[in-house]
């Protein structure tokens, strides 16, 4: 699946996107922040406070909880401060 | 009724955006217009950078739009939220909500702008009078309590 990184959450991974291929056992949209927090200290940084980031799959907010199967895209951004 | 919902690096102009609305209708008896502006924050802040999610922009708005119009008969709705470099002075973004009566409009305007500050993907980054570069604004919890109220 293609992920995509916004915001300060772009800054610390120092990409805009990539692909990813998490391992089976990767399930939910939490499970996949910490399986990526395991990467390096990138990561790490980036998602030191796992509980503020705000994902989305295939351009729709999710919850932590929702499973990833069948995601094409998935963001993982700040609270968003538009308006 | 189709919301018109625009994300854009270009200025506005809410005046003209109205009168799109009010050309040719004799049904609407109310509209009111938001507009948010970007603040100098007393001379410090330089420019505002918008970075948005492109097309989850669009498809978040729509979504909100689409919530505001199954809540308040609405006669016509317009949305633009601009993104890239900001100065002060400038405009950021309009809500114009169209209704028989001022009671819809005015509470699906602030609706709308309730809802796009806590769900619109969009993140302002801050660019300072001195030359350097600042922070990325912090969400405030008085937004997400504002899009709560809502809820009930």
């Amino acid at each position: 699946m293609k992920a995509l990184y916004f915001a300060w959450v772009r800054e610390r991974i120092g990409r805009a996107e990539e692909e990813l291929s998490p391992p089976p056992e990767v399930a939910t949209v939490g499970e996949l922040i910490a399986w990526l927090k395991s990467r390096d200290e990138a990561y790490a940084l980036a998602f030191e406070n796992a509980a503020v980031i705000r994902t989305a799959i295939d351009k729709a907010h999710v919850r932590h909880e929702t499973p990833i199967a069948g995601a094409r895209e998935i963001a993982f951004f700040p609270p968003m401060t538009g308006g | 009724m189709t919301p018109t919902i625009r994300i854009q690096s270009a200025p506005f102009d809410p005046g003209h955006e109205a009168a799109l609305i009010e050309d040719g209708r004799r049904d609407i008896g109310a509209i009111v217009s938001f507009t948010g502006l970007c603040r100098d924050e007393d001379g410090t802040l330089a420019a505002l950078e918008l970075e948005h999610y492109p097309g989850m922009a669009e498809a978040e708005i729509a979504r909100v739009a689409e919530e505001a119009l199954a809540r308040w008969p609405l006669s016509a709705l317009t949305v633009i939220h601009r993104h890239g470099r900001i100065l002060p002075g400038e405009r950021i973004v309009l809500v114009i909500t169209a209704a028989r009566h001022r009671g819809d409009a005015f509470a699906a305007a602030e609706f709308l702008m309730d809802y796009l500050k806590t769900r619109a993907p969009f993140w302002k980054k801050e660019h300072r009078a001195d030359g350097s570069v600042g922070d990325w604004v912090e969400a405030k919890a008085k937004d997400d309590a504002a899009a709560e109220r809502w809820n009930k």
